[in-house]
């Protein structure tokens, strides 16, 4: 120890009998004692996913996903349309190719956030740390959602800056567009993978949660495609309108259907299905042994 | 100071951790021992807030681990090495633990001295030997400078220089005033670094004992006789007022005498000695007794009867 520590006697034996109340002889630390709050479970969680080299890659290759398809399907429709046939289009609508690729970067991030702890038994070293385990889960979602949304909304509006200057003959976005195109999406994207940081916190198994969270993305979709049969057809609706692809095309008003969710309608949902799975996983948290 | 009372831990049928109740104190290196599956590190895990005890309790200076503000001014505990993501440096793990409890930078740098670790401390720590692991999770421990630390099989997979060194560190930070508790499975470890024993198996307290007392009560000397002629020898101890103990192989064991004395007795009465040896029973047997009912997991020593055959299944035919 290079602190300057007061060498205490050894305690006799007879004074541990008698030591139900502060008389034995204990060690005092020369470092200040402070009550920890949710600030100290944030730096650490920050520097935990900035100190992984898993956190870079994944966002790397998220960031090249959403730009390189972005521009690429941004460049292809320029050269392959005349002036009239874009008319009337939303030019931001093209980065929706790479947002959806990128998002499973996004929810593969989100369940390792948490997920990994367990994979590693360093979770008990975190809950030693912080013992309230709420605090835990706050913590790292706040930081994976800021980290989350930043990065996705730099890369959408950089693709969405690009596509609108490439495509002259579409129209140009009006400022509602443009929100739920840029920081709309961003959003939604950024709750998608704090689902599914809450997913693994339930699961506690990375590849358990992020099967769950893919075949959320995907499943409906993809079941509906084949749901040939009439009477069937209120359900295949249904899946296509709430799959989330389709949620995220809302977003550049293109939906699939013309009912289903409209406007700002995936965004509540998304939020309300996060919260539900949050309640979920703190009180499993709360329940659960480490 | 740990209080443990009536701290009871099942999953389903099964009771890991059996209505513990006993203290650690301050000053002194606790010993926690017990075979394999004893419910060492369950009960370690309930001080630590870690699991939910199904009944009683356990406080650390009066206080419930999840009721510490602080929590690692008050204890710093290694429970596992490996505990820890490979992927982070050795400096960066311990940064986040800082920061958790609003620790200093600068104590990182500390606590990486202390364990010898600075010169690696930029590399990640998937690399790190298993003894390296265990000094880096020490330093964990040691971060919030505590009261109280706790170290779950601290020895294993140590080479003798990093044993000597824990040994040396735990018997300082106790000197120091801190509480150390300390699980193992091996005895002959433990009577060299703890002061006092808390000895479970199968989840029940089976001692709770100072470890002078525990040397005296199980350490037994006696000496250990082989002769030729037995019935004669056991004649002439008798008539001396010496109590023998046939143990088999004929061999006789004479306890609270010295061995000199027999010898000369022997000698006297001219019988022929094959062996004459003072013995001590080692506190590894003692331990072995004191839990021999209570081992979970027991090696068979000879194979069980009915061992199925080749070719048995076509003897029905």
């Amino acid at each position: 120890m290079s602190t300057p520590q007061p060498q205490m006697p050894q305690a006799a034996p007879t004074t541990w009998q008698a030591s139900s109340g502060p008389s034995y002889p204990t060690y005092t630390s020369p470092i200040p004692v402070l009550r920890t709050h949710l600030g100290h479970a944030i730096a650490s969680e920050w520097t935990k996913i900035r100190s992984v080299r898993s956190t870079m890659w994944t966002l790397g290759v998220f960031v090249l996903l959403v730009i390189g398809i972005g521009l690429a399907a941004g460049a292809l429709v320029a050269s392959n349309s005349g002036e009239e046939s874009l008319a009337g289009e939303n030019p931001l609508s093209f980065g929706f190719f790479g947002l959806l690729l990128g998002s499973m970067c996004i929810i593969t991030l989100g369940v390792m956030t948490t997920a990994s702890e367990y994979g590693t038994g360093m979770i008990r070293t975190t809950m030693v740390a912080c013992p309230s385990r709420g605090r835990v889960l706050a913590a790292k979602a706040i930081v994976f959602f800021s980290v989350a949304f930043v990065v996705t909304l730099v890369s959408a509006l950089l693709v969405a800056l690009a596509d609108v200057a490439m495509l002259e003959g579409a129209k140009e976005p009006s400022a509602q567009e443009w929100l739920k195109g840029t920081v709309g999406i961003s959003f939604y994207i950024a709750l998608l993978g704090l689902l599914s940081l809450v997913v693994g916190s339930i699961i506690r198994h990375s590849a358990g949660a992020i099967t769950i969270m893919i075949g959320l993305v995907l499943a409906p979709l993809v079941i509906a495609l084949f749901m040939f049969s009439a009477s069937l057809e209120d359900l295949r609706q249904a899946l296509f309108e709430y799959s989330i692809p389709n949620q995220l095309s809302v977003f550049y008003s293109n939906s699939l259907t013309e009912t289903g969710p409209s406007g700002w309608d995936p965004l509540w949902i998304a939020l309300g299905v996060t919260a539900a799975a949050f309640a979920g996983a703190f009180a499993l948290l709360e329940k659960r042994d480490v | 100071m740990i209080e443990l009372e009536g701290l009871t831990k099942r999953y389903g049928e099964k009771v890991a951790v059996n209505n513990l109740t006993f203290t650690v104190r301050p000053g002194i290196v606790t010993g926690f021992l017990g075979p394999n599956g004893a419910g060492k590190s369950t009960t370690m895990r309930m001080m630590l807030g870690l699991d939910r005890p199904t009944a009683g309790d356990v406080r650390i200076d009066g206080k419930h681990y999840d009721q510490l503000k602080d929590p690692f001014t008050y204890i710093g505990a290694l429970l596992d090495a490996k505990a820890m993501h490979g992927g982070r440096s050795a400096f960066n793990h311990l940064l986040c633990l800082a920061q958790s409890n609003g620790i200093p930078k600068k104590r990182v740098h500390e606590v990486l001295d202390t364990v010898g670790l600075t010169a690696v401390a930029k590399k990640k720590a998937k690399g790190f030997s298993l003894g390296m692991g265990q000094r880096l999770g020490i330093a964990g421990a040691l971060l919030g400078d505590p009261r109280i630390l706790m170290f779950d099989e601290p020895v294993n997979g140590l080479d003798p220089e990093g044993i000597h060194w824990i040994r040396n560190l735990m018997k300082s930070l106790a000197a120091q005033g801190r509480t150390v508790f300390v699980s193992s499975h091996l005895m002959s470890e433990m009577a060299l670094t703890a002061d006092h024993l808390v000895v479970i198996g199968q989840g029940r307290l089976l001692a709770d004992t100072s470890m002078a007392d525990f040397i005296a009560q199980n350490s037994r000397s006696y000496v250990r006789i082989r002769s030729p002629h037995r019935e004669r020898l056991l004649d002439v101890l008798h008539s001396a007022g010496i109590t023998a103990v046939e143990t088999g192989n004929g061999t006789l064991e004479v306890d609270g005498t010295k061995p000199e004395y027999i010898g000369e007795l022997a000698a006297q009465y001219q019988i022929v000695l094959h062996e004459l040896s003072p013995q001590q029973a080692s506190l590894e047997e003692a331990f072995m007794q004191l839990t021999a009912e209570s081992v979970e997991y027991h090696a068979h020593a000879d194979t069980p009867l009915e061992q199925p055959q080749w070719g048995d299944g076509w003897k029905g035919n």
